[in-house]
């Protein structure tokens, strides 16, 4: 975990780890592995926004727990930039990780997979690999998506990929 | 001529339509006559398909689309070619090496194959084989099919348009490798041999999961993001190392988030080293399947030294993998009935060639290690608890000049005190998915 900052550190640890080794597959393991995955992602909304940092919404989109769907977002220069967000629970989980999508930046950064999946091979699978079954959906979300907006939205913004939703009716309505 | 036919339907649907108005049907007569007129000269002008071939026949003529295949038999190296017309193989993943392992398997009159991607053909693919760029934005399983049943209409093929990994797309892919049908007394499942051609690991450990719950025999293959190197892999369950048994080298590097800006995802890939892959992968499956040669547990692929280690690697006891573990529990009780049949087969073989040292004196202690283990030592870490130089002592863990460990020693992980919020938490899942929209709510 060196090289992470101490904030992301410091979240880390707040959000409570995970203990049943168990997929969608796996019957009541898996209603067992929900209710830990649901405690989790409570604990870390609710720490965000007595943080002042509430950046997703995510909720099961299915009664099994396999799809997620929701919103995330990134404020740069003073500008929020909200995006949707996706992913499935794989038959192997929690061996390997959810990969999460964001739809509408398909296409638009080398830093993806077909489909929107953001690229996580780097900064977040070994860490989800060493700390399998402990690492839950909200940690995917801390140490995978939230440093991947944090170091891509800026890219996109400045590089004209994406624009401000004002901004774009604005420019619309000329 | 598609385009055509429907076009034809549309008119056909017109007629159906105007018949009580006279005027507009002799225009419709006439536009469908022109239409089956171009269709006819495009007919002609369309390449010739080959008609099915019944028996597989070994006559040295031009015609015959397997004369060169079953020459294998004459010439000693396979018992039984034509055995090959009953067997299936099942292809995860038509990219640039599933897609040559497929039209290879096509040309070698294979029986059946069963192809799953849920990719479409892009130009992007355009700088490996099989694909064409006619092709690009049909999915690459309809691709594949319409080349590979015009290369060869003997071969039965059945298509899958899915993402295995999903909890639907693996129940599917499950019930299609069960399926007998083709082949209704066959032991097991209803293929002989799935190969893995992904590109990721999510799909890599989908196929393991299968496998090892259907105990069905795979060869995993893989080529490197750099587009140098390739390997092709074995796998038995319970006789040899599963994928989740030693999984590759995953090295937490402690990024910064800044440093992750923009090396790009983008792999290199060429059409060379996909092809040697796909080479090297089906001839492991013509011997494994028609029973020649020696099947290769592990072949790697070094194309910048052309260098190809090989190594075979034993199931692991603490593996990950629940299925994997009680198929080695099913192997252990077989085992020593296969080594004994084994060994009595290789001593009636070897009969007796005098087993003696080389050289009588070795001054100078000379021993020969395999290029392998010197490879090993570089990219694995070995999990072999009854090694007992890697037991705490750090003298041992020194490596040769120049070769570094990848793995990071073992990391302790910091036990944080599960503070179970005192226990009156809700333990409902719906009062849990209700609090959580609650959150989401405002």
């Amino acid at each position: 975990m060196e090289g992470w900052d101490p904030n992301t550190k410091s979240t880390l640890t707040q959000i409570p780890l995970l203990t049943t080794k168990a997929g969608p597959r796996d019957g009541a393991a898996w209603t067992t592995r929900l209710k830990e995955e649901y405690k989790a992602l409570i604990a870390y909304t609710q720490m965000n926004k007595s943080n002042d940092n509430d950046w997703f919404r995510i909720s099961a989109a299915n009664p099994e727990g396999t799809r997620w769907t929701g919103k995330c977002w990134y404020v740069h220069n003073l500008l929020k930039y909200e995006f949707d967000l996706q992913f499935d629970i794989p038959v192997t989980y929690p061996s390997t990780a959810p990969e999460l999508e964001l739809p509408q930046l398909d296409g638009k950064t080398q830093k993806m997979y077909r489909g929107g999946k953001i690229c996580l091979t780097v900064h977040f699978k070994p860490l989800w690999a060493k700390n399998c079954p402990r690492f839950g959906i909200a940690h995917a979300l801390c140490l995978g998506l939230a440093p991947w907006l944090a170091a891509e939205v800026p890219v996109l913004v400045d590089s004209g990929m994406i624009k401000h939703k004002d901004d774009a009716t604005s420019t619309s309505e000329s | 001529m598609e385009a055509e036919l429907k076009e034809m339907l549309n008119d056909l649907d017109s007629i159906k339509q105007s018949l009580p108005d006279p005027s507009n049907l002799a225009s419709s007569i006439l536009k469908l006559q022109s239409r089956v007129e171009h269709l006819t000269k495009l007919a002609k002008s369309a390449p010739v398909r080959r008609t099915k071939v019944q028996d597989m026949s070994a006559e040295v003529v031009d015609s015959n689309p397997y004369s060169r295949l079953m020459a294998l038999q004459r010439m000693g190296i396979v018992d039984n070619y034509e055995r090959i017309r009953e067997l299936s193989v099942a292809i995860v993943g038509i990219g640039g090496v599933g897609s040559v392992a497929a039209e290879m398997l096509t040309r070698c009159g294979i029986g059946r194959l069963l192809l799953y991607d849920y990719d479409k053909v892009e130009l992007a693919n355009m700088n490996r084989l099989f694909f064409r760029p006619e092709q690009v934005g049909m999915t690459k399983t309809d691709a594949a099919s319409q080349t590979l049943s015009d290369i060869n209409p003997d071969v039965v093929l059945e298509s899958f348009t899915m993402n295995i990994t999903t909890v639907q797309g693996f129940e599917t892919f499950m019930s299609s490798l069960r399926n007998k049908s083709f082949r209704p007394n066959k032991e097991g499942s209803g293929v002989d041999l799935v190969l893995s051609c992904v590109d990721n690991y999510e799909a890599r450990m989908a196929v393991n999961q299968a496998c090892n719950e259907l105990n069905q025999t795979w060869m995993e293959s893989g080529v490197s993001e750099d587009a140098v190197s390739g390997h092709i892999q074995l796998l038995i369950p319970g006789e040899t190392a599963c994928f989740a048994c030693a999984p590759p080298l995953v090295v937490a590097s402690g990024v910064d988030e800044r440093t992750l800006k923009r090396e790009g995802v983008c792999a290199a890939s060429l059409p060379t080293t996909m092809g040697v892959v796909a080479g090297l992968l089906v001839q492991n499956t013509l011997k494994l399947l028609l029973h020649f040669g020696h099947v290769s547990p592990y072949l790697g692929y070094n194309s910048l030294k052309d260098f190809f280690p090989t190594m075979e690697m034993r199931p692991n006891p603490q593996c990950s993998n629940a299925a994997c573990l009680e198929r080695q529990k099913e192997y252990l009780l077989v085992k020593p009935a296969r080594d004994a049949a084994i060994r009595a087969k290789m001593e009636s073989e070897a009969l007796s060639v005098p087993e003696g040292p080389l050289h009588d004196d070795n001054e100078w202690n000379i021993r020969l290690l395999d290029d392998i283990v010197v490879y090993m030592l570089m990219i694995y870490s070995v999990v072999d608890d009854t090694e007992p130089e890697r037991t705490g002592a750090t003298s041992s863990d020194a490596l040769p000049e120049g070769l570094t460990r990848e793995l990071p020693t073992a990391d302790e992980f910091q036990k944080i005190p599960v503070t179970e919020p005192a226990t009156t938490t809700f333990d409902d899942i719906e009062e849990l998915r209700k609090q959580l929209d609650a959150l989401n709510a405002d």
